[in-house]
């Protein structure tokens, strides 16, 4: 209960509550990708006053507020950065660095990775000057992990620990058969069991082996009541049949991850109201389990009535500003141009229950914002202002500096 | 004093013909040169033969640094013929409306492990490190190959036409490259790259010293990395010296004219001294760049291009004085603590440079796809940097720059006239998110064809149900 109190207090807060104290800035004459039923608002006039965007409209009153002058161009929600480890992962390759997998060699739901984010890394600056406000941060697992790696949140990238929204994160396929005993049978049997034990805390006698801790069991319970969106990343098209028979019968709120084959079975996906999140450029049978890899998943899902939304191939976090570059590939590959910045906007805000917040543009929501050069999917575009959480962030970050150091150099010739 | 090794070699070769020519000419016993045989695993692929070509109308960057606008392409016997405006199409030539298309030269990656590391990524199909030594100069990555690589196909649907296969960089000395035609074939053989050199990969930095140092074995740091390497160049100048010993006695008929053992790690190196093989040496900062720049003087060899170099900017100057390219990334970086520094202008930079080299490299099954799009990438930052940057001159970082790195500039890697007909027809401006690649030219041989869909081109995809409807 108490955790659950915690949660309400932070989705509180990502509607109404914090954020840095900014000034009132005018955004003039852009091209308004609302996300909401109003559309496109093209020549429009966003105004934020204490961080909240208070009027959306023609030719509005700048009053004392800093103009700036959008020339047209494309204003959008800020964008989610995918699943991904940002904020627990510094460096590869260095344990020290590196807080993304528990590897405890037990099942333990309530491994919640955010306690170790650190919004001071350098990569969460990097992400937002490329237009990413949010992102969901999962754990992951390993060898000595488990399958169910963990509770994650979405968080912005507005400077603070604060958590927004509860994720389970359970992987599952042949890349984790070394978790389950050998097989991926083995994984749905220690969903199964997980899944009892939670729903059964006192059915155990004496000596009874357990696979969760009394803790883990609480908190597994508290998804299974449906505190937050249990993410399967899942491949194949057989076992994402499975997921979705076990989500029936267990009634699951979930949404899918990685997808690869998901394209097979959209009509089921979309009959189940089931969201995925993908990597569009996957198009390669990595693995026996992801053999109908193509392009046009995206194109496919949407057109079956899918919910699409987009991440990377990995959580890895250096690079999370790329996620517009995959979106704009589905788009080269079938996609509509609207469900494709969708999916890296208001589709996985809603997916997350944190579309209150951010994902769109609306009077009265705290401003999450990017100004674009040009359109947001495309590879020449940049991020010009970024907004997150009502505040006009910075425009610099430690890749800018280095730049700037070394640039002068090599226009003296003296880069050596 | 140190001897040029470059000299050296030349001497090599003076002092062969020389004993072939004595040899005949002479009655009494001849003294018999031996030597290796050169070219064992010869190039199988022949291009088919193709019509005349006609693309018409189209905006061509040439990879020379010119845009022509409105342009013709002529290919005549997969080679091409001329580029400019209303050009005439011979009889029977094949005619194709390019208007508002943009033709490209073929994209070229530097840095591939596809065949190497090829999916489906099973453990079976790891062979692009030989990471039982740290040194293996004498394994060669063409032998690792497997044509049926799906990722070749979805490459040329990305405008690849050629690209240079190499080990990993688990070794000081990982083995040699190979640089292919991505065309179908059942054997490497028939994709290899007709007199394109071989490349050599080295790779500094973190990964030797973790693999190796790791198991307790040399090297542990980036000093045992700098002293492994050298005790192997100064081997094969030993070598070379050995060689040249033995030429010089069948030359002059002496009796006692015994050949060198045959070394495989020692010929490759020596084949590096001799310039016959090029080096692609695996290294993110600036100053083991450096380092690496010196030992390849102290021994005599050329350094053809750094991949990955995240800290290349910081010595762009250091690089394009000495003739090395930076095989770079657009965006990559922070994934381990020698690449913390990468910066999106990296590429820019590096062109920036007077005689600079700017390639972008993918090093990724899926970067390969879309070199255009990272390309695109870092011409926006470099331009928001405040460097000129139009697109002819970008394409010149997947085209023409990178065959200059693989030693086939010669040969391919712009729209000159007389150069293999590798081309792309694009359906819009290549530097779009949106670009595809209609229509993939090898050797003027219309190798991918976006409007005629195909089964797919790896036997591993056919017949299987998942792939049903996908391409490739």
């Amino acid at each position: 209960m108490k955790r659950l109190h915690l949660i309400g207090f932070a989705l509180a807060s990502l509607c109404a509550v914090g954020g840095a104290h900014a000034a009132s800035v005018l955004i003039r004459n852009a091209t308004v990708h609302t996300q909401t039923s109003a559309g496109v608002l093209k020549g429009t006039d966003v105004l934020i006053e204490d961080g909240v965007i208070s009027a959306i409209g023609a030719s509005l009153a700048a009053g004392d507020a800093q103009v700036i002058d959008a020339k047209g161009q494309p204003l959008t929600p800020g964008l989610f950065g995918g699943l991904s480890n940002l904020g627990v992962h510094e460096i590869g390759l260095d344990p020290g660095t590196e807080d993304g997998t528990l590897r405890m060699n037990s099942m333990r739901p309530e491994f919640d990775v955010t306690k170790a984010y650190n919004p001071d890394s350098v990569i969460v600056g990097v992400n937002r000057v490329g237009g990413i406000t949010f992102t969901a941060l999962v754990p992951v697992p390993d060898a000595g992990g488990s399958i169910i790696a963990g509770e994650g949140a979405i968080m912005q990238l507005d400077g603070t620990s604060r958590t927004h929204s509860r994720i389970l994160f359970v992987q599952l396929g042949g890349a984790v058969n070394e978790l389950s005993g050998g097989s991926r049978a083995g994984q749905f049997m220690l969903l199964r069991q997980a899944i009892f034990e939670a729903r059964n805390p006192n059915a155990f006698a004496e000596g009874d082996e357990r696979l969760l801790t009394p803790f883990g069991r609480q908190v597994l319970k508290e998804f299974l009541d449906g505190a937050g969106v249990i993410v399967f990343d899942v491949d194949r098209a057989a076992d994402i049949r499975q997921v979705l028979d076990l989500a029936r019968r267990e009634k699951l709120r979930i949404a899918l991850a990685g997808a690869a084959e998901a394209w097979r079975v959209a009509p089921e996906l979309a009959s189940a109201k089931v969201p995925v999140l993908i990597d569009a450029l996957e198009n390669l049978p990595y693995s026996f389990d992801s053999i109908g890899a193509t392009l046009e998943n995206a194109a496919r899902l949407e057109k079956a009535g899918v919910r699409v939304a987009f991440t990377m191939d990995s959580v890895e976090p250096h690079n999370l500003r790329k996620l517009r570059q995959v979106a704009g590939n589905a788009v080269a590959h079938g996609m509509s141009w609207d469900a494709a910045l969708a999916g890296i906007t208001r589709v996985p805000a809603e997916i997350f229950g944190v579309d209150k917040g951010v994902g769109t543009i609306e009077r009265g929501r705290r401003a999450d914002l990017v100004l674009w050069s040009g359109d947001p999917l495309e590879v020449t575009s940049l991020a010009e202002r970024v907004f997150v959480d009502g505040a006009l962030q910075s425009d610099r970050s430690r890749q800018m500096d280095l730049r700037d150091r070394y640039v002068e150099r090599v226009r003296a010739g003296n880069a050596r | 004093m140190r001897m040029s090794l470059r000299k050296l070699a030349s001497a090599v070769s003076a002092a062969a013909l020389t004993a072939g020519c004595a040899a005949q000419s002479k009655t009494e016993e001849p003294v018999e040169r031996i030597a290796p045989v050169t070219n064992p695993y010869p190039s199988t692929y022949k291009p088919a033969a193709s019509p005349p070509t006609l693309l018409r109308n189209a905006t061509v960057l040439t990879g020379t640094g010119e845009r022509l606008d409105g342009a013709d392409v002529l290919i005549v016997e997969g080679r091409i013929s001329g580029v400019g405006r209303g050009l005439t199409a011979p009889q029977g030539a094949r005619e194709v409306d390019a208007s508002g298309k943009w033709v490209t030269p073929g994209l070229i990656d530097v840095h591939s492990h596809l065949g190497v590391y090829p999916t489906p990524q099973v453990r079976a199909h790891s062979d692009g490190n030989e990471a039982t030594n740290p040194v293996t100069a004498n394994v060669w990555a063409e032998h690792a190959v497997w044509p049926q690589d799906p990722g070749f196909t979805a490459a040329l649907e990305g405008g690849i036409t050629s690209l240079q296969i190499l080990p990993g960089s688990a070794n000081l000395m990982g083995g040699r490259a190979v640089t292919l035609k991505n065309v179908p074939a059942v054997t490497y053989q028939g994709m290899k790259f007709p007199g394109a050199p071989q490349g050599f990969k080295m790779a500094c930095g973190e990964n030797p010293k973790r693999v190796y140092g790791g198991r307790d074995q040399f090297p542990g740091t980036r000093m045992g990395n700098i002293a492994g390497d050298r005790a192997q160049w100064a081997e094969a100048q030993e070598y070379l010296r050995d060689l040249a010993e033995y030429e010089r006695k069948v030359a002059a008929k002496e009796k006692d004219a015994k050949p060198v053992k045959r070394d495989l790690r020692l010929d490759t190196l020596a084949g590096v001294l001799k310039g016959e093989i090029l080096v692609h040496q695996h290294c993110y900062r600036a100053d083991e760049m450096a380092i690496i720049i010196d030992m390849a003087k102290e021994f005599g060899y050329r350094v053809s291009a750094f991949h990955h170099g995240t800290e290349a900017y910081k010595v762009s100057n250091l690089l394009a004085e000495n003739g090395v390219c930076g095989a770079l990334w657009a965006d990559w970086w922070g994934f381990k603590m020698e690449s913390y520094d990468g910066i999106q202008e990296n590429l820019a930079i590096v062109d920036a440079a007077p005689n600079g080299c700017a390639i972008v490299h993918s090093d990724s099954s899926e970067g390969i796809q879309r070199l255009n799009q990272e390309a695109a990438k870092a011409m926006v930052h470099g331009r928001r940097a405040g460097f000129d940057i139009p697109p002819e001159r970008a394409i010149k970082w997947v085209t023409s720059n990178p065959a200059r790195a693989l030693g086939i500039l010669e040969k391919t890697g712009t729209l000159e006239a007389g150069k293999q007909a590798d081309v792309v027809v694009w359906n819009r401006d290549p530097f779009s998110v949106y670009a595809l690649a209609e229509l993939v030219l090898i050797d003027g041989v219309v190798q991918y064809d976006r409007s005629k869909p195909t089964p797919p081109r790896s036997d591993f995809i056919l017949g299987q149900p998942a792939a049903a409807g996908v391409s490739p």
